[in-house]
């Protein structure tokens, strides 16, 4: 079973990160580098991505002709997605376990930064055959 | 030189020599993890030279030698390597090829890679994955794009499963008869997965995905043709092939799911079914009936069915029963549920669902949820059908099945405004 982990932050968490101690950044990159490293020689990694800053982030409709308008993100919006992995795995448990992984990298000072870690099964499993 | 078979043809019958070929390698070599990679090797060299440079008189022969110039090639660089660190020994020279190496090639080891990949130290997942390489002599690349991870992932997959089978230190050979009826239930159970995977790839996104309902059926019927008097795998082989049968007509031009009663029946494979039919006649008078043949013969109750309403419910609710004796499976007292509402009234089927209930293990299970909508919509309560076609819409991971539930509800919403 698939499942995907959200990292998610508020609208300015880049700019907080960046305001780190160089060595917290680096610390920080290192753990998640390891991370998926890890999560790729267990054979449970699909996939992995890191997201440009949500500030950059264009909110699309179409419009008339089918031509996009774009508008910035919703001001009201507290969450964003930063990041996100999808597992493979045999049960949530095992999913929960990497999500609380991921949940320990080091924020400020070294200190496990407990942010939280979105966890949602991906909808691909097999149908059953109906009567 | 024969004639140039077909791709599909040549690829078959390549794929059908894999488990000879590394039988062969570990008799000789006495290292499963190395001889894998090897034939692996000898497999991916015989698809590019063969069709350019023509087909070996013996391609067995061809593959084995070609595996075993790669165990060599390994064994060099092991050696070699120890020599570093030891500074050892000649050894090197006694592992030179004989000229003409004679390798006994009458064997045939399907079975005995079956066990070994099926081990129960190993997980579903990994035992799946090891079984289409080794027996089904897929690439890694192919299992991968199967099952929808990247071929790293599923390299490391394989990998490790070879690892525990080293640790756990397997003998190659076949189990004694003491713990042969639980291990075959093993291979027979990782058949049946990579059976049922097949029906993720038929329904999933439109993605390139290598047929794993057509390999379980490949590998299955090679397990029957070594084991032509064993009524169980024979009952899986007809199992797979009567619910195959119907692969085309179970999905529409969208790929949403098209449920049994509605299915266009004259889709269904003539062929599959009466392959099917005649394994089980063969089987059933042979004593001893297990689960598979009873899943088998149901299918087949279906399959015989020309319309939906001509469908032999009481045989079925009948077989279900006897199913129920034999297994404590809640998905068996699910069917049988369906069956009885079939039979008796859908009242019946809903009082067996009550048990469901007070049994506990299908709680929050999307196809309770599902059933119940099903068949309370036959009782005509449509408000709550609806309501249970939601929470079971809610409740599933398949998305065609989500899809298909969720029109379910807005049928019954539009057609019975009450």
């Amino acid at each position: 079973m698939k499942y995907i982990l959200m990292m998610n932050c508020p609208k300015d968490g880049y700019d907080w990160f960046a305001s780190l101690p160089k060595k917290d950044i680096q610390a920080h990159i290192a753990f998640m580098h390891s991370l998926n490293k890890s999560l790729r020689e267990s054979g449970e990694l699909v996939s992995t991505e890191g997201l440009a800053d949500p500030k950059q982030a264009k909110i699309v409709r179409a419009g008339k002709d089918g031509a996009p308008v774009t508008d910035g993100v919703f001001p009201e919006a507290k969450e964003f997605l930063a990041g996100y992995w999808i597992v493979d795995v045999e049960t949530p448990e095992q999913a929960y376990a990497i999500a609380a992984r991921a949940s320990a990298a080091p924020g400020p000072g070294g200190v496990p930064s407990n942010m939280p870690i979105e966890v949602r099964q991906v909808m691909s499993s097999a149908p059953t055959e109906w009567l | 030189m024969a004639v140039t078979p077909s791709d599909a043809q040549s690829e078959h019958r390549l794929r059908d020599l894999a488990p000879r070929v590394l039988g062969a390698i570990i008799r000789r070599f006495r290292d499963f993890a190395n001889a894998e990679d090897a034939v692996q090797e000898a497999l991916l060299a015989a698809a590019i030279q063969w069709p350019r440079e023509g087909y070996p008189d013996n391609p067995q022969a061809w593959l084995i030698q070609v595996a075993s110039r790669r165990m060599y090639d390994y064994k060099r660089t092991e050696l070699a390597r120890q020599r570093r660190e030891t500074a050892a020994s000649a050894e090197l020279e006694n592992l030179a090829p004989a000229a003409g190496i004679a390798i006994e090639t009458d064997q045939d080891d399907t079975l005995i890679l079956l066990f070994m990949c099926c081990h129960p130290a190993l997980t579903p997942p990994s035992a799946i994955a090891l079984t289409l390489r080794a027996v089904g002599g897929l690439t890694t690349a192919e299992i991968a794009s199967a099952f929808l991870v990247p071929e790293a992932t599923m390299a490391q997959r394989i990998s490790r499963a070879k690892q525990s089978i080293k640790a756990s230190g397997v003998p190659f050979r076949l189990p004694t008869n003491h713990e042969r009826t639980q291990r075959l239930r093993a291979v027979l159970h990782v058949l049946y997965l990579i059976f049922n995977e097949g029906y993720t790839s038929s329904a999933g996104p439109q993605l390139q995905r290598f047929d794993l309902s057509d390999e379980a059926i490949r590998l299955t019927r090679a397990v029957h043709n070594l084991l032509p008097d064993d009524a169980e795998v024979a009952g899986l082989l007809a199992l797979m092939l009567l619910t195959d049968a119907r692969r085309a007509a179970r999905t529409g031009g969208d790929g949403e799911l098209i449920p049994l009663t509605k299915q266009d029946r004259t889709l269904w494979d003539r062929e599959k079914i009466d392959a099917g039919l005649a394994l089980l006649t063969a089987t059933l008078p042979k004593g001893s009936v297990g689960a598979y043949q009873l899943q088998a013969a149901i299918a087949a109750l279906h399959d015989e069915a020309a319309r939906a309403e001509d469908t032999d419910w009481p045989q079925i609710l009948a077989l279900y029963d006897l199913l129920k004796r034999m297994s404590d499976n809640p998905m068996v007292m699910l069917n049988r549920a369906i069956a009885a509402a079939m039979v008796h009234g859908p009242s019946a089927g809903l009082d067996l669902l009550g048990a469901l209930d007070a049994d506990g293990r299908l709680t929050g299970h999307h196809r309770l949820d599902a059933v119940r909508a099903h068949l309370l919509e036959l009782a005509g309560d449509h408000q709550a059908a609806i309501a249970h076609y939601r929470l079971a819409a809610g409740r599933t991971t398949s998305l065609p099945e989500r899809n298909y539930l969720m029109t379910q509800a807005a049928l019954l919403r539009e057609t019975h405004r009450d």
